[in-house]
This record gives structure tokens, sequence and C-alpha cells, in this order.
């Protein structure tokens, strides 16, 4: 029997109430995090791949589904998970600009997870402030600093050791570049990637950038209107992907060399927008873009089919004939 | 043979602006061409000022110095279109249209999508229209942009749009009036990458139609190589190298476009660069040689004292740097 992995998520849902219906945000999702890993969560804006990154860290609360570290399951709410639990598991907002305080400085924002996470105080805590710095690369006098004195890539910093302050295990990046020019962002992932070996860390890594993920996570989970369509190593996932929707994404990337030209997929014509997700679509959520839509993705949920050991795929095209081999996910 | 008369002829353009710490000098002396019909790219990272440049063209920004010469197809001439008399600027100055990076931002919220066309089409057209022959040419603009249901959008108000139906509609207006030289500044960075190829193909099939010259501002390199016939690449004020994409993204130059290509992520997985060191340079306080001599590993002693001159080193290729394609 293998080990339980380090995180995992079950059929994660969440429903928001709004006054035009009910908002399908995240439609069982399921996928696990093992250790040392990164797994990147791709989707289009609107695809609920941020609200599984919050569900993650008890902020919002499921409406369905369970969330296990190391095999046992935690409360679904933040706050009533165990404190050793929440120093185990962080967050890097997307937005840095907001999720920093303008009014604490910068070494008053990384004491705070030190003092409550770390039981630090006094000239000992001054240190981890210094030492949180020097691992960002940042000099000590930025712990006099006021976050609207610096720049975007600073900040990003700065959100990343706070974080990294209680020593967790698990660390959620909700888009930490996506405001940054490629210059900076080159170096915020250089160094994301050198902590990850360093502090031996476990991300979940969430963005759109596809070119992006290929350069850093391990596996790659595509969900589109909250559901997963596609879940497989990276390189598998590159090499041969299967969904039309990642063909299509994959297809739609501009690039900058003939080398990269000659990966993307044959190209499959971009069509129409990512619908409400207060209307979805019935059966598959992707059939309304899909050329090769038939019958059955209008009146059937696609199921889950395991292709190859860790590619996984949710589509009819590929289950069909296949139905019988098609088994429950674990 | 001759050269054939440029559409739009950027000469030493600077660009400052007063606060209250002193000057700041953004644009630097930037010269740029666009021939009729020509697609060209122009790119940097954020605060280089390419928007800026973008906007003293359509005369939102003064220029400090420097002449924008712009070939009115109206007017039947050249004129300078930041001197010249104000009526044949104005004139002029509406066969130049420019699409918004933020299509929520750039339509107003408490009218429709048709009263805010019909207003555009009022200003921006070469000959008088009214009444009927306004939704007409609304109607046609909207169908143009592959919008199905023009009835409904024409009545929606920009808050029931999705992104890329506002997208659409600002494209729309901008082409309702038959300019013959278009801006687009960053139109698909707050687009998902579908849509973004949906538009980025529809722009480019007008333009290409209408023989339509434009300058695509962005800072997104894969997005440049794909729309553009001549890139730009702009560095804190400065055009540090140009050329066709095919050369200019295969070999750059330039310390900084190479620094920009190595820091992309690319889809062969290979990794990429740590980026460039240190950050864009104070315009209070410009360095006084080349504007990029402070992050260049490769700077030399007259980096730092003498402006690099943009100089031809191959067939369209044009690069603004003492040590780097070959001697001058």
């Amino acid at each position: 029997m293998k080990e339980a992995p380090l995180l995992d998520v079950r059929d994660l849902t969440k429903l928001f109430k709004s006054p035009r219906g009910v908002v399908r945000a995240v439609d069982g999702v399921s996928f696990r995090l093992e250790e040392s890993e990164t797994v990147g969560l791709v989707g289009e804006s609107g695809s609920g791949k941020s609200t599984v990154g919050y569900m993650i860290m008890g902020i919002v609360p499921p409406t369905s589904g369970t969330i296990r570290f190391k095999g046992a399951e935690i409360p679904a709410d933040v706050s009533r998970r165990p404190r050793q639990l929440k120093k185990n598991i962080q967050i890097v907002f997307q937005d840095p600009q907001a999720s920093l305080n303008p009014r604490r400085s910068i070494r008053r924002t990384l004491e705070l997870p030190l003092s409550i996470h770390m039981a630090q105080r006094g000239r000992q805590r001054r240190q981890a402030v210094n030492e949180l710095l020097r691992i960002v690369q940042l000099s000590p006098e930025y712990a006099y600093k006021s976050p609207t004195t610096l720049s975007g890539g600073e900040k990003a910093r700065v959100a990343i050791a706070r974080a990294l302050a209680s020593q967790p295990e698990v660390v959620v990046l909700d888009e930490p570049t996506a405001a940054l020019d490629v210059s900076i962002q080159a170096k915020i992932i250089n160094m994301l990637v050198d902590l990850q070996r360093e502090m031996e860390l476990s991300y979940v890594f969430i963005s759109h950038d596809m070119s992006l993920m290929r350069n850093v996570a391990s596996r790659i989970a595509i969900m589109y209107l909250g559901r997963l369509c596609e879940l497989a190593p990276t390189r598998q996932f590159f090499e041969t992907p299967l969904h039309q929707y990642t063909k299509m994404l994959l297809s739609s990337i501009p690039v900058i060399s003939r080398e990269e030209e000659e990966l993307r997929p044959a190209k499959v014509s971009s069509e129409g927008e990512i619908p409400s997700p207060v209307n979805v679509p019935s059966g598959c959520r992707f059939r309304t873009r899909c050329q090769m839509a038939t019958e059955i993705c209008q009146q059937e949920d696609p199921l889950h089919i395991e292709v190859e050991p860790g590619h996984h795929v949710w589509c009819h095209l590929l289950s069909t004939g296949e139905k019988k081999q098609g088994k429950e996910l674990r | 043979m001759t050269e054939p008369e440029p559409q739009l002829r950027i000469e030493n353009l600077e660009i400052s602006f007063k606060v209250y710490r002193g000057v700041l000098k953004v644009v630097d002396g930037v010269n740029l061409e666009v021939q009729p019909g020509q697609r060209v790219g122009l790119v940097g990272e954020s605060g280089c000022g390419k928007t800026t440049c973008g906007r003293c063209i359509v005369r939102q920004v003064k220029p400090t110095s420097g002449r924008i010469l712009f070939s009115s197809t109206r007017l039947g001439r050249t004129i300078d279109l930041h001197a010249a008399p104000e009526k044949e600027r104005s004139m002029a100055g509406r066969e130049a249209q420019m699409i918004f990076q933020n299509p929520g931002a750039a339509l107003n919220p408490v009218f429709t999508i048709g009263d805010q066309m019909r207003a555009a089409i009022r200003y921006g057209s070469r000959e008088n229209v009214a009444g009927r022959g306004i939704l007409a040419k609304a109607k046609a603009a909207i169908k143009e942009v592959q919008i199905a249901d023009v009835d409904r959008i024409l009545r929606s108000y920009p808050f029931q749009l999705s992104g890329g139906m506002r997208q659409r509609v600002c494209i729309a207006m901008a082409l309702a009036t038959e300019p013959s030289f278009l801006i687009a500044d960053e139109p698909t960075t707050a687009l998902d990458v579908t849509v973004q190829d949906q538009i980025l193909k529809l722009l480019r099939s007008l333009v290409e139609r209408r023989d339509t010259g434009i300058i695509y501002i962005t800072h997104n390199l894969g997005v440049v190589r794909e729309i553009a016939e001549l890139v730009y690449v702009m560095y804190a004020g400065t055009i540090v190298e140009a050329g066709p994409p095919s050369m200019l993204f295969d070999e750059p130059v330039h310390p900084y476009t190479c620094g920009l290509m190595e820091s992309v992520p690319r889809l062969t997985g290979v990794g990429f660069s740590k980026g460039i060191a240190g950050s864009i340079p104070n315009y209070l306080v410009p360095p006084p040689g080349c504007r990029f001599a402070p992050r260049c590993d490769r700077a030399i002693d007259i980096c730092r004292e003498k402006k690099p001159e943009i100089r031809e080193i191959d067939n369209g290729r044009r690069v603004a740097c003492f040590v780097t394609g070959g001697n001058p």
C-alpha cells in the first residue's frame, strides 16, 4: 500500500448563492499532492482554480467534499483547524499589493506569523525576520520599509517570505507572478524553485500560463468551468494532450520560437468564451465550444478515465468504447 | 528605387512630465516608421513608455520635442500632428484610432453600446452621416467583428457583455469610421488565451483586408511575433532594437533583448534564465549614457557616458548599442 499523499483533495465542490441563481464555482474536483512536487492548476478566468486554492486554505469552506492532509481529514473551515495544521499549509495570494497591509512595516508583517506559529519574540524573532528576508533575496534594510515603497517584484518576495515564515509543508501559490514583467517573473520563479528544493516544499501552483507551468510543474491539472478536464505528468501532458480543451488552449499560446511552434498540437480553432457558471451547460461543460461534441456530451457527464498510469481525462470522445475500462478515480 | 513615403514617422520624440520632485524624462528620442498597411509591434516591459508613445500619436499627450509626421489620405499630404493648424490636425487625427488595453474602462458604463457607437461614428466619419446612415454603419461594424446578435449588442450596456465581447465592440468602434491607421494598446492583455487568439486573428484579418497601418503595443513577445511584420523593442523610453520578428526572435542582438528572450518561459520546458538584474531606471535622474547600461553586464565605459545611436547592422535590422552588433 502506498503511503498517504501529503494533500488529498476529493470531490471538492463550492456553490455560491447569487441573486441570479447558484454559481457552480467548483464542481467535484479531486487531486493529490505528493511530497516535494508541484501540481499546476491551470485554467482560464472563471474556471474556479483560485477557489480550489482558497478551499485548501479553509478560507472558503467547501459545499461538499473532503481535504486530507497526510491521510487524515481536516476541518473545512480555517477557524476550526488546529494551529499546527495552519502552520503547515500556507498561501501566497495573487495580488501582493492588496494582501500586504500598507500600514505595517515589512518587519511587522513578517513578525506576526513568527509570533503565532513559531512562538518567537525579541532578538530571536528579529533574527528570524532577517533570515526570511535573506532567503527571498532582500537586504535587511527592507525590514523597516513600508509595502507602499516597494516595487511589484519586491512585494511578491515579501508575500513569499510571509508564507514561508511558519516553515510550512504545503504552499498554495495563487498566480504569484501574474502582475509582473517577464524579467522579474523569471527571478521570482527561479527563487521559488530553489526554495522548494532547500525547504522541501510542495506547491499547488495556480496559474493561467501554460508555458510557465511547463517549466515548473511536475503534474498539470486543467480546469474548465469548475471541473477537471485533464490531469497528467507535465511531460506526458505536453507530448500527448488528449482533451479537446487542452488542445485548444495549447494551440492558442503565442510562442516565440520555431521549436515551440512545432511542439504545439495541430491548431484547434478557438471558438466562443467560457459560459457563465450560473448557467452551466448540461453534460460535458466544454461541449458548447467543442467541435467534436456529439449527443452524448450533452446528455451525460463525461466519465473519468485513466488513459495511462497518471494520465487522467474526462471526455466522452475517449471513454466511448473504452467504457468498461473506465474505473473510478482511486 | 525610392523609399515609399511612410504613413507615420516619429522623429526624435521626447516626452517629459513635470512632477513635484522634478522632470520625468519618460520618452527619450524615439524614432519609428510605419509604412502604409504595415503591422508594427512595439514591445517593452511596464513603464518603458510604450503607451505614452501611442497616446502621443492620438494627441492625448504632448511631445516635449520631436515630430510626429502623419500622411493623411483625407488631406492628401503629410502633416505634423502636433504643429499643424488645429483644423488640419483634428481632420488627420481622426484617421488614426486607438484601441485601449482595458475594454471595461474604455467604454462608458451608463450608455448603451449603440449610443457609444453612434457617437464614435458621428465624430469620426469622413463625410457627414446622419440618422439611418449612422445606424447602418454601426451594425456593419459590429457584424465585421464577428458578433452574431447585432441588435442585442447595440441595446446592451457594457457590463452585460463579457470581456472578449467588449474588446470586439471597442475594435468595431475604432474601425467603424474606416481609419487608415490604428494604435492597439495591449488589446488582449485582459483576456484569456483562447479569446486572445480569436481577437488577434480578427484584428489581423481586418487590418490586412483594409490595408490599415497598425502599431501593436504589448509586453507579450509571443503576441507580437504572431501579429507584427516589424518589431521595435523599447527599454526605458528608448528604442533599443528593431527588425523583422523572425530575425529578432531567433538572434537578438541588444543585451536587453537577449535578456528579455531568455526570461520568457518556453513550451519546450528548457527552463529560463535568472531574469535581468536590477530594475528600470528612475526617470527623474536617468543614466546619462545608454539607459540600459546600469543593468548590462557587457557595458563598457562609453556606455555610461554617451547615448548609443540606433544604426543599421543588417538588412532591416537596427540596434542601439556600442558593444554588440559589430563595430559601427
